[in-house]
């Protein structure tokens, strides 16, 4: 027997939804069909945190975003996510749901580059990704929310970059939810072909501290062969928003996916990032950094899973618990069959500054091939007394001293960020959430 | 006077309910360069580390001034603030904190707020103290410690002892682990702090490092205690002949602390 869930939109609003954006009848399908599996699937079970009773239905679906004629007009918490000395930003900012500025290198777009809002993708660039969109990487049917997610996508990214087209500078959006009630439902789409480079970093950001809302992202990285993808995120949803991030890398062989995710959100969240090493040689390495705080309730799911052959993955979890947060670390390195001489690492460590707090990191090795190398190592603990006493004994106080190992102990992912801006903003965000 | 005047007296300590120290009297004056030495298991690092106040070990008795103030009632920073350094055995390893940002937290401390060292005269100052014990300059920018060799460890205790200019330092078994042109590296680093406003204790196993770091005064310790107390000549003296005559002169069987005095 399926279970009907009553969702707060019917098919009507969908399709609705779906004409009123003019996107092709590909999408209006898959958005369709989608809504049906909604009402059915089941909501996904992290493992050890109930998330029966969170809100991910209760939302405002749309909600239009005042275009911004000049990065100066920006208020001053997303001024400071840009590097304002660069004369070339290769930026999108999109407001509520829709894009309210936008600059890109025209040189790249000579080269072939897409770097869109993915509403105009689908528009503009439909084959590219209905190829893409929710085949490979994600599907629509994993779980209720991943439906959820394809039935009413409200927003995101489109980059795709053509063989061999290496892009030095990085593409950055910024993801405002600016109306409290305002659900970001956002798909990001990056396709990188045969042999290009890029690297791409995301910001989200809202200031709904009691408003309750809800947001159910969706990241699809794709690297064909020979590729690199630097992706870098900072999540910053407000205490009222409850989260739902699913960032998901293929990679084929020779590809590299290097993820820096620093998990910054205020309220309940649970988030996914799971690499398949698909080709051999291929390449991972997946960096998340967390802070919990108050009440909130995290749960990370980091999992690279290996099918090439000589294909390695490098997990990193930390993360800081304080006042009566829980927050559970799943590492997951999976071997399969076949994938010989390769190699699955992952450190997974969370850092408690108060009794009260919850934290769980559970490192988990599934291997079903004989001729490979893996290795985890997890703790749970209060910050280290000798380090503590080491750095006080050069006359810092115990204050700064455990300032330096709290800052020290998420540098992995503030340092792979790749604008200096939006590294700076993680830094100040690091000092407000531990202080 | 010049200088500082750290005063060790009757000193006692227990770790996890052992007495390891049972009564050291040491007085160290700026300008002095003293060596305490002694056999594996008499107390040496036991003493270095419950003058620095290692939270592991327990002081039941017995006094530490510097300039006359208390120093047991000082927490570790407030100790490292009126002038006290120990150059670590062990050191910690610190992931994600450059040394150079470290060694800049440290200096900073000891100064008043607005009165910060500049980047400009931070950076000269580190790289004239990197280039007198030959340390290759990206060590700056690595993590405290971490993945340092031995050697590089014990060279980096001395560049925070040439950048933070104590009143008093502490060198714990600074030599352990060194090469013989390591050891000079660090050795030249040390005797480059040498002037009278700066006092040294050096604990070592050995008499080579003394070779190089001629100290005024030879402390020995055995069962927590300091047995014996000499110029340079007793260094020499142990060196040649080991420790065994100080054992019969003083009637001592077995010279570690877990032995009955």
């Amino acid at each position: 027997m399926t279970v009907k869930v009553s969702l707060p939109f019917d098919k009507d609003y969908v399709t609705q939804f779906s004409q009123g954006l003019n996107e092709p009848d590909w999408m209006k399908t898959l958005r369709l069909n989608a809504f049906d599996k909604a009402e059915s699937l089941e909501m996904p079970k992290p493992d050890k945190t109930n998330i029966k009773d969170w809100n991910f239905t209760e939302f405002k679906h749309h909600a239009e975003g005042e275009k911004i004629e000049s990065i100066h007009d920006l208020p001053f918490e997303l001024m400071n996510l840009l590097d304002h000395e660069k004369e070339q930003q290769n930026l999108i900012i999109q407001r509520n749901h829709t894009v309210a500025f936008s600059s890109f290198d025209k040189k790249l777009e000579e080269q072939g580059v897409i770097f869109t809002d993915i509403q105009s993708a689908i528009r503009n660039h439909g084959n590219l990704v209905e190829k893409y969109y929710m085949t490979d990487a994600v599907h629509v049917d994993e779980h209720r929310l991943t439906a959820l997610h394809a039935a009413l996508m409200n927003g995101g990214v489109f980059v795709y970059v053509p063989k061999n087209v290496n892009i030095s500078e990085p593409l950055q959006t910024i993801f405002w939810q600016e109306d409290p009630e305002a659900a970001l439902i956002n798909h990001v789409l990056v396709v990188a072909e045969e042999n290009s480079s890029v690297t791409y970093v995301e910001n989200y950001t809202s200031n709904n501290k009691d408003v309750k809302s809800s947001a159910n992202n969706v990241t699809e990285v794709i690297a064909k062969a020979g590729a690199k993808v630097s992706f870098g995120a900072v999540d910053n949803f407000e205490a009222g928003t409850t989260v739902y991030t699913n960032r998901r890398g293929l990679a084929d062989r020779d590809a590299t996916i290097e993820w820096a995710l620093g998990q910054m959100n205020e309220g309940d969240t649970v988030s996914e990032n799971i690499t398949h090493l698909l080709g051999d040689n291929s390449h991972s390495n997946a960096k998340t950094v967390a802070i919990g705080r108050g009440t909130q309730k995290q749960n990370f799911t980091a999992n690279i899973t290996h099918f090439g052959k000589g294909s390695d993955g490098y997990i990193l979890q930390h993360g800081v618990m304080r006042d009566k947060s829980s927050g559970i670390f799943n590492g997951i390195g999976k071997i399969e069959h076949g994938a010989s001489k390769s190699n699955a690492e992952q450190e997974s460590r969370v850092l408690m500054l108060s009794k009260d707090a919850r934290g769980d990191a559970n490192p988990i090795l599934l291997i079903d091939e004989d001729d490979v190398t893996a290795g985890h190592a997890a703790s749970v603990g209060r910050v280290d007394p000798m380090q503590l006493y080491y750095l006080m004994s050069r006359g810092i106080s115990k204050f700064e001293a455990e300032r330096l190992i709290i800052h020290g102990f998420l540098a992995p992912v503030v340092n792979q960020l790749p604008v200096e801006a939006v590294k700076q903003q993680m830094k100040q965000l690091i000092e407000r959430k531990v202080y | 006077m010049a200088g500082s005047t750290l005063e060790i007296k009757d000193l006692h300590v227990e770790i996890e309910g052992q007495e390891i120290l049972k009564g050291v009297n040491l007085t160290v004056n700026g300008g002095e360069f003293h060596a305490v030495m002694g056999p594996n298991g008499t107390g040496k690092s036991t003493l270095a580390s419950a003058v620095m106040g290692h939270p592991k070990y327990e002081v039941t008795q017995g006094q530490v001034f510097l300039d006359g103030e208390n120093v047991l009632e000082m927490e570790v920073d407030e100790r490292a603030q009126a002038g006290l350094f120990l150059a670590m055995q062990y050191p910690s390893e610190i992931s994600g904190v450059t040394n150079s940002d470290f060694l800049r937290s440290s200096i900073n401390a000891r100064r008043e707020e607005g009165d910060e060292i500049s980047l400009m005269k931070f950076i000269k100052e580190m790289d004239e103290a990197m280039d007198t014990l030959d340390m290759d300059k990206n060590m700056a920018q690595r993590y405290l410690n971490e993945g340092f060799s031995g050697g590089e460890k014990k060279r980096n205790e001395i560049l925070q002892l040439m950048m933070i200019k104590p009143a008093i330092a502490i060198l714990d078994e600074i030599d352990s682990g060194l090469d013989i042109d390591a050891l000079k590296v660090v050795a030249k680093g040390i005797n480059e702090m040498r002037n009278e406003n700066f006092g040294c204790l050096t604990i070592t196993h050995y008499q080579r490092l003394l070779n190089y770091i001629t100290p005024d005064k030879v402390h020995v310790m055995m069962q927590g205690r300091v047995v014996k107390t000499g110029g340079p000549e007793l260094a020499q003296r142990l060196e040649a002949e080991g420790y065994d005559w100080i054992k019969q002169e003083l009637g001592i069987e077995d010279e570690t602390i877990g032995q009955k005095a």
